[in-house]
């Protein structure tokens, strides 16, 4: 590639950017005098959590915010000003010398076109070319982010395929102009881990071939550690903290900084204390959930054959217990959650729950069953119903099953407010004033206002910030110590389970890959999905997962032989 | 049109008023600049047309019917505005103005009862069709879809037709104008409660609703109504316009309420028409700007109703809420055992407290900036679980 | 290749499942028509009850069947629904109304086609006006007018624009579809089509032409306007919903022309919810056109179906309105159909 040369030493340099919104009330000031640069071949990490502006900085660079956005201070590109150029003179830069890769790839394709038309497109916006040399340079492209067999595939459509190749797709073409600088914005949030890893180690490989520089956008530390070269810490509109990821990880200076490495829970490490200080008790005998080939197909669409959810699935969970379900996305994890607490009706095979066949009780049996156990929803804005109030949400159980009077009630509900760490005087209000981390602590709550014995825990945190997951994470795991419940607890998120679960099932297509205590199944696993899934799993350290791209490369290397 | 504006109030506790929105202060305030303005000005057409309607004997100076003065004199036949017909009369000598007013009444009678059956009808089918699916509910959409396709005033012709035997009789004149309209109605409300209450059925909280053991009559009238409810409202004001065109539609084909029984404007339109070709405007003029001037007021309306609580056009706020910072905030508080207290654990500002998408379906309609939301938006996390999973059990209830 | 065919094979089974879903929805129109009619009693009482002798008048129910079980009745209707294509004879003027369906049929088609035209030449661009200036005047303006339109019934629209253009300026007939003498001219040629504008081409005279097509103008642009309203509204709100979506604002982040991002990218994906909602509003048109021929004597299915509902001849509105239900059905076909040539996902 003959461009390559032509960037020798350009670079991005932002100085003192401000961001601020009109709305009715005062301007919210979004970004506060933020500064950075970043140098060809380097990948500079944004990090920060919900509304820290990390977005925000990066769109205001290439005049992707709305109309209601002010913007103050400099980005320069090399020599070029980009605060305050329009209309043609930005869209030239857009593209051409900035790229982006944004985090939803199936969002970000036009579904009605064929990903060659618009990588095409994005080719002859800026380059004189004929349609035939650029649907060549397509192909080109999706060879290089490594898609099969690009001569077909440059003709499908975006709903034609996976997640991880839309956003090869996407990247391909944020390529296609060889740009000086590449704005990856949360590139793998949506995707699954394993993807995720494949995903990274092509931004990694990109790098090195190509030698661009790179803004990488994100909350997960994990990925920060995988890929980045320097960091930049946001936090509520502020860049607190700069430096090499060496300095970052290792000798943190902000208190930010500390806090929020302190909190991504790190797959492999000791579990916190805080979360020991009651003790566990201990695991009985006797089996909460009796799981036994359990099948659960879903009608496909017409023509098309059912979809086989959970495909012969056995699982026990004992008294105290907690049990972790890891998988992917369609794996059936969370099919089969719901099956334990009767919400799914199974198509084959047998659930003992409570010591109750599910699926041959009566309406009268379920009720009663439905007394016993909890189940907490993993997105916390919808799992409550917003119109009623938060004491409402949570005794909505004991008005359903007749339990005390309506003041026994509230004052029920205050308690269970104050047991998950909320303000008794929340009962009042209303879901929406609540935060996302607050709401999952009411959800928790609602699940356990009746002390049931068998707690579903569908993926509770996942919509959370790292800071915030680890508050309901603890606090979960504090009532489970004291209230002793048994626990399904079904996540995506190996680091999360490493740090409550007593035995770990992992989840492939839905099948039970392999079953096995925490220790087991995290240290020493023997399937090899199951030590796929823990080599993607990206480490909070960079030391860490340089080794263990190494190994995920041997792996991989393995399973190609 | 009050009194259908207020409808959706009734749906819930009165006590819960101070938090989700009824149109009127709380939703007029959170308007803005021209949408206020167009708002209001629906609202004031509105106003007038009932005022008209309730007050039809007082303001009328002559019968709807009246064809004599009280001297027992005839009223001149077509005549031009005057000082004792101040809008004229028609070919069968009535007074023009008396009868737009009078017309007003029929309206009101016609729309109120048409919108409240399809309404209760309409939405119970919607819910317990959407709620119950199976066999129930693939009938019930085979027969709607089939009706709803079809030409609402053919439809309004034949049930018409069906009920008043093809006469409009002096008694069954308002009701069956309005059974034909809330025939056409019905199809309209179920596909739009039907549609909502299956987006709703696997939701979470009404998953949670039911773990927690709740009975299928609690979940239908208790949970899922009351959010279905938030569709309605523009629903609401687009069928009251429709009525009132629906109802002039048949009137001016002939399947109206006799002129000796009501005054009903598309009627007069009709025996209008011929006056129009011989160049005689006020017959004409005076009951059709009635109909466009009621249909634009409760139009406007809704327009603005919709720009206001459709989603869809407000910029997706992502989940983030003022909320959302303030605890990480605190959580950094806490964890550094900072002297920063002041940003205690949550405690959201009242002001911004509806700033993102996150309140849900129930939440008031927003009137934060659109920008500063929708752009500050949160990694979403990874949407995988209960939505990839579930997503399959509904794609079979399609 | 084989993947090339396989996509193919997927739009035929989607089309053709398309295809069997309107035997049911077409059977329960049919079968709703026939039993509201009848459910006010026999069509020969309705008819003629009161005019002639009750003796003479069991004698005619008797003679057309109507005194049969009313699912024989309903087996037979069907039957010769099926077999025939038969809609029956009407009552009060005893044609076959497979021959009305012919003939005025032709004529409301000509006047939807010349509306739809209108519709969608007013209605798709200004709809694109709105959503480019979103809440500017030129929305306002715009959203006003299309809710004006909206609020004014066809038949008031039509008496005003008759006062205007025929009472104070005199520039246009204010009904039927052609003058005396035109008409006369065009049923003595050869060509017979029904089309009105076709047929005063064939007599190759170029005032005929101006003649039919004076004649059409005030119809079409009050029907056409009627629907206009609605297209306006559901463009510009889709639009605006497609210009918020993130392969909109990654196409702008390309460098990719504001102008081609809209007619591109975004036009493109808002058409797919319009195209379904335009064709049930080409339904709607089929309702709008009875209005519409009633006030400009416009010799179409409306204004005939109108007249034989005033004469209560429930055997011709029945057949009428079935053949409506047929074209309704054919015409949500359609849709099915573009909608699969717009979006590539329906194909699965």
């Amino acid at each position: 590639m003959t461009e390559l040369t032509k960037r020798s030493a350009t670079h991005l340099q932002v100085e003192h950017l401000s961001v601020s919104f009109q709305t009715d009330g005062d301007p919210v000031r979004a970004v506060k005098r933020v500064s950075f640069k970043v140098q060809p071949g380097e990948i500079l990490a944004i990090v920060g959590e919900s509304g820290s502006g990390k977005t925000v900085s990066t769109r205001a660079m290439v005049g992707l915010l709305p109309d209601t956005a002010t913007v103050e201070g400099s980005a320069k590109l090399d020599e070029t000003e980009l605060i305050g150029l329009h209309g043609e003179a930005m869209r030239r830069i857009r593209g051409d010398r900035i790229a982006m890769i944004f985090q939803e790839p199936g969002t970000a394709l036009d579904p009605v076109r064929t990903v060659g038309w618009q990588i095409c497109e994005s080719l002859l916006v800026h380059r004189k070319m004929s349609k035939k040399d650029a649907m060549a340079r397509a192909v080109e492209l999706l060879d290089l982010v490594g898609i099969p067999d690009p001569e077909q595939r440059v003709n499908s459509y975006p709903h034609q395929m996976s997640g991880g190749q839309k956003q090869r797709v996407m990247i391909a073409m944020a390529l296609s102009c060889d740009p000086e600088v590449l704005v990856a914005d949360e590139p793998t949030t949506a995707l699954d881990v394993t993807v995720q890893a494949q995903i990274l180690d092509l931004l990694h490989d990109l790098r090195e071939k190509i030698g661009m520089a790179i803004i990488l956008i994100t909350h997960n530390m994990g990925v920060v550690a995988d890929l980045a070269d320097r960091v930049a810490v946001m936090f509520r509109g502020e860049l607190v903290e700069e430096g090499t990821a060496e300095e970052i990880f290792y000798r943190p200076q902000h208190p930010y900084t500390k806090h929020l490495l302190s909190a991504v829970p790190h797959l492999g490490h000791e579990r916190p204390a805080r979360m020991d200080e009651i003790a566990a008790p201990a695991i009985g005998a006797t089996k909460v959930l009796e799981i036994k080939d359990l099948d659960v197909r879903f009608p496909g669409h017409v023509g098309s054959p059912p979809v086989h959810a959970v495909a012969g699935v056995s699982l026990d969970l004992y008294e105290h217990e907690i049990l972790a379900l890891v998988g992917e996305s369609g794996s059936g994890k969370t099919t089969l959650g719901r099956c334990a607490v009767g919400l799914q009706v199974p198509t084959g095979g047998e659930i003992t729950a409570l010591g109750l066949d599910i699926r041959h009780a009566h309406a009268r049996e379920m009720r009663d069953f439905h007394r016993r156990v909890g189940f907490v929803f993993q997105d916390p804005a919808a799992s409550l119903n917003p119109r009623l109030s938060v004491g409402a949400c949570i005794s909505e159980p004991m008005r359903i099953h007749k339990v005390g009077t309506k003041a026994e009630r509230r004052d029920r509900a205050a308690e269970l407010l104050e047991a998950v760490e909320l303000p008794a005087d929340y009962v009042d209000r209303y879901p929406h004033e609540l935060s996302g981390g607050q709401r999952q602590r009411v959800s928790l709550a609602r699940a356990l206002i009746m002390s049931p014995e068998l707690v579903v825990a569908d993926e509770p945190t996942s919509a959370l910030d790292v800071s915030v997951q680890a508050r309901v994470l603890e606090v979960f795991v504090r009532l489970q110590h004291k209230m002793g419940f048994a626990c399904l607890f079904i996540t995506h998120d190996l680091a999360v389970v490493d740090m409550l679960a007593d035995r770990i099932a992992v989840m492939q297509s839905g099948r039970i890959v392999e079953l096995g205590t925490d220790d087991e199944i995290l240290r020493h696993p023997s399937m090899e999905y199951t030590q796929a899934l823990l080599a993607a799993v990206p480490r909070p350290d960079p030391h860490e997962q340089a080794a263990l791209r190494d190994q995920r490369r041997a792996l991989r290397a393995a399973t190609k032989e | 049109m009050a009194t259908t504006l207020s409808a959706p109030t009734t749906a819930a506790p009165a006590k819960k008023q101070h938090h989700f929105h009824v149109p009127g202060w709380a939703f007029l305030k959170s308007t803005h600049g021209l949408q206020r303005v167009i708002l209001v000005i629906g609202l004031v057409i509105c106003a007038v047309f009932v005022i008209c309607a309730l007050c039809a004997r007082w303001i009328a100076p002559y019968g709807f019917a009246q064809r004599r003065d009280a001297n027992g004199v005839l009223f001149p036949s077509q005549d031009p505005p005057s000082a004792a017909h101040i809008w004229g009369t028609t070919v069968a000598g009535m007074d023009v103005f008396s009868r737009v007013i009078w017309g007003s009444m029929t309206a009101l009678q016609v729309v109120l009862l048409a919108v409240i059956l399809s309404l209760i009808v309409g939405v119970a089918l919607g819910v317990i069709s959407g709620y119950i699916g199976g066999w129930l509910d693939r009938v019930l959409v085979l027969i709607t879809d089939a009706l709803y396709a079809f030409p609402s005033l053919l439809l309004a012709i034949i049930v018409s037709i069906v009920v008043s035997g093809g006469s409009s009789s002096a008694f069954g004149g308002i009701v069956s104008a309005a059974t034909s309209i809330t025939v056409v109605f019905i199809p309209q409300y179920f596909r739009v409660v039907r549609n909502a209450t299956l987006s709703m059925k696997s939701a979470p909280f009404v998953d949670a609703a039911r773990v927690a053991g709740a009975k299928p009559g609690r979940i239908m009238f208790g949970h899922i109504l009351a959010n279905v409810s938030q569709t309605i409202p523009v629903l609401l004001t687009l069928n009251c316009s429709e009525a009132i065109l629906t109802l002039a539609g048949l009137g001016f084909l002939g399947f109206g309420i006799e002129p000796t029984a009501a005054a009903e404007w598309g009627y007069d339109l009709n025996k209008a028409l011929n006056d129009a070709n011989a160049g005689i405007w006020w017959s004409s003029v005076f009951p059709g700007a009635a109909i466009v001037i009621v249909v634009m007021g409760v139009a406007l309306v809704g327009e603005s109703m919709n720009d206001v609580l459709n989603p869809l056009l407000r910029t997706r706020g992502g989940a983030v809420t003022t909320a959302d910072e303030m605890e990480v905030a605190a959580a950094l508080a806490q964890a550094t055992g900072g002297t920063d207290t002041v940003v205690a654990v949550g405690s959201p500002d009242p002001a911004t407290r509806s700033a993102g998408r996150g309140s849900g379906p129930g939440g008031p309609p927003s009137s934060a900036s659109p920008g500063a939301a929708g752009t500050a938006s949160s990694p979403a996390k990874p949407q995988e679980g209960p939505a990839s999973d579930s997503g399959s059990t509904e794609g079979g209830a399609r | 290749m084989a993947k090339q065919r396989s996509s193919r094979g997927a739009l035929a089974r989607y089309l053709s499942i398309r295809f069997i879903l309107i035997i049911p929805t077409v059977w329960i129109l049919v079968t709703v028509v026939f039993f509201l009619m009848r459910i006010t009693g026999n069509p020969i009482e309705a008819a003629q009850g009161g005019r002639l002798p009750p003796k003479l008048l069991q004698e005619r129910i008797h003679a057309a069947g109507y005194d049969k079980p009313l699912l024989v009745q309903y087996w037979n209707y069907l039957w010769a629904l099926i077999r025939h294509f038969d809609f029956g004879t009407t009552f009060s003027d005893h044609r076959q109304i497979s021959q009305i369906l012919l003939t005025n049929g032709a004529a409301t088609l000509e006047l939807v086609i010349y509306a739809l035209i209108i519709a969608f030449l007013v209605g798709i661009p200004l709809g694109r006006l709105a959503a480019r200036y979103h809440d500017k005047w030129g929305d306002v303006v715009i959203r006003i007018f299309s809710l004006l339109v909206y609020a004014a019934p066809v038949f008031f629209l039509g008496l005003l624009m008759k006062l205007l253009f025929t009472n104070v300026l005199g520039w246009l007939p204010s009904s039927g579809r052609a003058s005396p003498d035109v008409q006369a001219a065009i049923e003595a040629g050869h060509t017979h089509t029904g089309f009105m504008l076709i047929d005063a081409i064939a007599t190759g005279s170029m005032s005929n032409v101006v003649d039919v097509l004076k004649h059409a103008i005030l119809p079409s642009v009050c029907l056409g306007l009627m629907t206009a309203g609605v297209f306006i509204r559901l463009v510009r709100i889709n639009l605006l919903e497609t210009l918020r979506t993130d392969f909109v604002t990654a196409a702008r982040a390309r460098g990719v022309k504001e102008r081609r991002v809209v007619s591109k990218h975004a036009f493109r994906n808002a058409l797919i919810p319009v195209v379904t909602v335009m064709g049930m509003q080409i339904a709607l048109m089929l309702g709008g056109a009875i209005l519409t021929e009633t006030t400009f004597e416009w010799r179409g299915l409306g204004q005939v179906l109108a007249n034989y509902i005033q004469a209560r001849d429930f055997v011709a509105v029945q057949g009428i309105v079935t053949a409506i239900a047929l074209v309704i059905a054919a015409i949500s076909f359609l849709i099915d159909v573009i909608n699969a040539l717009v979006d590539p996902r329906v194909r699965y």
